[in-house]
């Protein structure tokens, strides 16, 4: 039976005309859906959720909204608009044409690169498979089903370019895709920070805020890649990333709210005992997924960066913006690291360090939520501020792992660490506490758990009281 | 050599090692590899991700030794990593663009005689490696799995081996990777051609299809797997599991301006004339009647540990000495006496380990990239044993007849059971086939005259010497002959005497050794691999590689 894959896979690929392609996705469909059975949430196959679909990424296309069951939803291909005159913008082979088929000897780094990247998309969702059954409200719970979709088109965005273009080799690193999960002692995702537990929606927010911005920085530096369809399907990826990131600060902000309410409200800063979450807690919480994040960024001086830039597969941020040589070939850059017991700067080739630097812009921009956050706070008259820690403090990859580092950037001794990483970081207290908070999901429209507040205004401009899940 | 920088040594003992950990459980020896970023060999390099140097090398084969003579009871040794998700990522790239070509070439030459030594391990003695990866293993790292007898990978989606050299530098794996994928695990071509290609090798399900490795265990077991087969394995291992082993003690030695002396060996350098003279020496008494007590001072072992030393010394610390003149002094009888005791006990474990240690120290000869000059004079005693190091020679130079004015009587040779099976070559023959390839059947007749004293004549009668000048001739002969050797190429020497020293079937061994000096030694000094644009010069600088793309 011919199968209208238009249909079932919006695409903009023009997928009914390539046989090879319908050949590999007819054996990967399946076994995605599978996936999603086993692995994506919990128990929600027959819930009807108000989601957003991509059906072309024209402006009216790429955010339908209606009543969707997730295993129905339609995962589709998308890749932004394609530039025919475009040209690679950086490495040995700048002014060349972009390349619309992989180089050959490029094939390893590119399909590692795109498999790492697609490694990412299916951990996030296996990371937060239990998180609705805790949700503080229809809304939220939306908004998680949404990132996880997206998150699975994401996976689907970077299958395709594998089953596309890297014959046997992409097919099979597309299954094993599937194979590795999310903290699983035998078959780990490949990147740690996607082996963690998310057990709590502070964390998740925290996760969507920090973790998925360092895809919006991996995503625009692929964006910029000499290899066409990478650059297409990463630009409009961002799109969607964009929306992971608003969960992320407003519901970082909403707790921020809440907190700041109920200490106002009763004039303590005790907020445990009102059953909130305090500023503390969430300062710990903050620094705790900054640095794991920051991690993702791997070492501070990297061969594969450079190699990566130099062959024109992977770019800087907004690289066509930056005012320089896009060669870098006898540029140097300023990076942090340890000498002596104590962090200094030193200046390294630019080139090797491409990967600090993508970390420098991703601090920058984690920077400017947190003003956002400080403004809830400063706005309800409350003498806090919430800080991003050193990055030096608390890595576990590049020149600060194993170094101990206060969030305010000072070297310390172990004993030093010991004595005060308490204050820094959640103890085993503190997740006990938040978790303590996770009740059953809140599933009456238009209520909300105790310790957020609700948004200001809901998805798709909908009215505080919208259904956003029906449960059936 | 830096003549500046501390001479490299050899000597080690585990509680000196940096780099690896010891254990033993159950009949099982663990070799754990957790290299030490900031302990190389020398400045400049740090020893990231489990990569190695020389220092990490020369640590490995003293455990490989160390576990023969002083563990009897171990008949399993698992190589594994202590470090997460990564075995061993081969060779320090950094290390190698900042060493010189010949450092280069005797760092892959030790680090491939320390491999042949733990498949020597695994086949003569009793002491079965198996290696067990947890993680990457690229390069020098799965070269080194591919010297044991089995490789257990961890099956976690991205735990891989892998053969970079040539995608990523240019150049070829030097530690007998390639040889030993379609020879050792009989890997088939086409497999081989496509593993070596990707840089980022196979993992999982291919990997054991195509029998890269043996087989795939869950990483949550591997621990656990490992020491369950390793433990079978050793069970079946013909070692004296009740034995008690012999310490070996550092060899001692002094130098001494020019002249390195040991107990049994005395080596006289000539930096002028380019040459350095080694004087063996035979024991001084009968042998003992136990060989466990006398242990590490038994002569055999003592003298075959200090030859081994003193070759690895000059190899690394004394580059530009290119021809060593091997000369003994002794009782020829009691050479022979020892070498009736080594074949009469060769059943005892001690005994076999010793006569094994020979041949691996008498190889070490024979491709030292050194022209080897025997003189046998009056006062020496080239027997059996010790005459296999006259005979590894490239040429040989007899006294026929007495010096003026010395008391000595003329010099003899004499063969031993010892000649005619124990010592193989990396060929597979023993050297005196090897000598007559011609006529097999000349190997026979000399059995017949072992034992005998063969003086200079009847020596020469046998093809045992090459030239044989009387005192007169003597030292215009042996000066000439050395001094001319000085003035040749270095380069086209090495290349003549390993061509011309390995007549006879190719083994993997010779395939190993000669396709490194020959392919590798040429690929290494291209400038696709060390040109200022070339690969390996460019590794880790993000700048690409510009090739020259004629085939040549």
């Amino acid at each position: 039976m011919a199968i209208d894959y238009s249909q079932l896979i919006p695409n903009n690929v023009d997928l009914s005309s390539d046989r090879r392609l319908q050949r590999a996705l007819e054996n990967w469909q399946p076994r995605f859906l599978d996936w999603w059975k086993d692995m994506g949430p919990d128990g929600t196959s027959s819930f009807d959720v108000y989601l957003r679909t991509a059906v072309s990424t024209d402006s009216n296309g790429w955010a339908n909204f209606g009543y969707v069951k997730m295993p129905d939803y339609r995962w589709g291909i998308f890749l932004a608009d394609r530039d025919p005159e475009r040209q690679i913008a950086f490495g040995d082979n700048k002014g060349k044409p972009a390349w619309q088929d992989v180089p050959g000897e490029m094939r390893s780094t590119l399909r590692r690169l795109i498999v790492t990247q697609g490694d990412t998309e299916p951990a996030s969702v296996e990371q937060q498979r239990l998180l609705g059954k805790t949700a503080p409200s229809l809304y939220d719970l939306r908004n998680l089903f949404q990132i996880n979709v997206e998150e699975g088109r994401h996976l689907w965005a970077m299958v395709y370019l594998l089953h596309a273009y890297f014959g046997r080799d992409g097919r099979e690193e597309a299954e094993a895709m599937l194979e590795r999960h999310s903290g699983d002692p035998d078959k780990p995702r490949i990147l740690g920070a996607f082996n963690e537990a998310t057990p709590d929606w502070l964390s998740f927010f925290m996760f969507t805020y920090f973790t998925d911005r360092d895809g919006k920085y991996q995503l625009a530096s692929l964006a910029e890649s000499g290899f066409d369809p990478l650059a297409r399907s990463c630009r409009f990826m961002l799109t969607e990333e964009a929306h992971h990131m608003f969960v992320g600060e407003t519901g970082v902000g909403r707790i921020l709210q809440r907190t700041c309410e109920l200490m106002k409200e009763h004039r303590t800063d005790d907020v445990r005992s009102l059953g909130g979450i305090d500023l503390p807690t969430i300062q710990k919480y903050l620094n705790f997924h900054f640095s794991v994040s920051l991690d993702l960024f791997g070492q501070e001086a990297s061969t594969n960066a450079a190699n990566y830039y130099t062959q024109g597969v992977k770019g800087r941020f907004l690289e066509t913006r930056i005012d320089d040589d896009h060669l870098l070939t006898n540029a140097t850059y300023e990076i942090e690291t340890v000498e002596d017991g104590r962090i200094v700067k030193k200046a390294v080739p630019a080139l090797q360090a491409l990967n600090e630097r993508l970390r420098q812009d991703y601090i920058d921009d984690c920077a400017k939520g947190v003003l956002r956050w400080n403004k809830t706070i400063e706005r309800a008259g409350i003498n806090f501020e919430m800080t991003l820690p050193h990055r030096a403090f608390d890595r576990q990859i590049g020149a600060f792992a194993g170094v101990r580092v206060s969030p305010e950037g000072k070297v310390l001794s172990e004993a030093e660490w010991n004595a005060h990483k308490d204050r820094w970081l959640p103890t085993d207290e503190d997740r006990a506490y938040v978790t303590s908070l996770m009740g059953a999901a809140v599933t009456q429209p238009g209520k909300f758990a105790h310790w957020i507040a609700p948004p200001a205004r809901g998805i798709n401009n909908q009215p505080g009281d919208f259904e956003y899940v029906r449960f059936n | 050599m830096d003549p500046a920088a501390a001479p490299i040594d050899f000597r080690t003992e585990p509680s000196r090692y940096k780099h690896w950990k010891l254990a033993f459980e159950n009949g099982v020896a663990y070799l754990t590899m957790d290299v030490n970023e900031e302990g190389g060999l020398k400045p400049g390099y740090k020893l990231k991700l489990n990569s190695y140097d020389l220092g990490v090398d020369i640590e490995l084969a003293d455990a490989v030794q160390r576990l023969r003579f002083e563990h009897p009871e171990i008949g399993a040794v698992v190589i594994r990593s202590q470090r997460d998700r990564i075995f061993c990522s081969g060779a320090n790239i950094n290390m190698l663009g900042l060493s010189t070509h010949d450092h280069k070439v005797n760092f892959c030459k030790f680090t491939n005689e320390t491999r042949l030594a733990i498949e020597d391990a695994s086949i003569h003695s009793g002491q079965t490696y198996i290696c067990s990866i947890n993680g990457i293993a690229a390069g020098g790292g799965y070269e080194l799995a591919l010297a044991c007898e089995q490789i257990l990978l961890a099956d976690d989606g991205s735990s891989a081996v892998s053969l970079p050299e040539l995608p990523l530098l240019a150049v070829l794996p030097g530690t007998g990777g390639l040889t030993r994928l379609v020879d050792k695990r009989m890997v088939r071509r086409d497999h081989a051609d496509f593993f070596c290609t990707t840089a980022e090798g196979l993992r999982g399900k291919r990997a054991r299809e195509w029998r890269l490795v043996d087989q795939l265990i869950p990483p949550s077991k591997l621990v656990e797997q490992t020491q369950k087969i390793a433990e079978e394995v050793a069970a079946t291992s013909s070692r004296p599991k009740d034995a008690k082993g012999i310490a070996l003690p550092t060899v001692e030695r002094q130098i001494d301006g020019d002249t390195l002396r040991y107990a049994y060996l005395t080596v006289e350098i000539d930096h002028e004339g380019r040459s350095a003279r080694f004087r063996l020496n035979g024991p001084s008494s009968a042998p003992p009647d136990d060989v466990h007590a006398a242990g590490a001072s038994f002569w055999p072992l003592a003298l075959a540990r200090e030859f081994d030393d003193a070759m690895m010394h000059l190899r690394l610390n004394e580059t530009e000495i290119g021809t060593w003149v091997l000369t003994s002094q002794g009782d020829a009888a009691l050479v022979e006496a020892y070498d009736a005791l080594l074949a009469e006990k060769a059943d005892d474990w001690l005994v076999h380990e010793i006569v094994l240690y020979w041949k691996r120290t008498l190889k070490r000869l024979d491709v030292s990239s050194r022209s080897l000059i025997a003189l046998i004079e009056p006062g020496s005693c080239f027997t059996g044993t010790l005459l296999e190091v006259a005979l590894a020679a490239d040429r040989s130079y007899m006294l026929d007849g007495v010096f003026e004015g010395s008391n000595l009587p003329a010099a003899t040779v004499r063969l031993t059971g010892m000649n005619f099976g124990p010592y193989p070559m990396g060929n597979g023959l023993t050297r005196l086939s090897t000598r007559f390839l011609n006529d097999p059947r000349h190997v026979d007749t000399l059995k017949d005259q072992a034992r005998e004293p063969l003086h200079a004549a009847a020596a020469d009668e046998a093809g045992l010497v090459t030239f044989t000048p009387d005192d007169i001739d003597w030292e215009d002969e042996v000066r000439l002959a050395v001094e001319e050797r000085a003035g040749f190429s270095p380069d086209g020497l090495i290349g003549m005497e390993a061509n011309l020293r390995f007549p006879g079937p190719e083994t993997m061994e010779t395939k190993i050794f000669a396709r490194l000096s020959a392919w590798q030694n040429w690929i290494f000094q291209r400038p696709n691999a060390t040109g200022p644009e070339g690969a390996l010069k460019l590794y880790g600088t993000g700048k690409q590689s510009k090739y020259d793309r004629k085939r040549a």
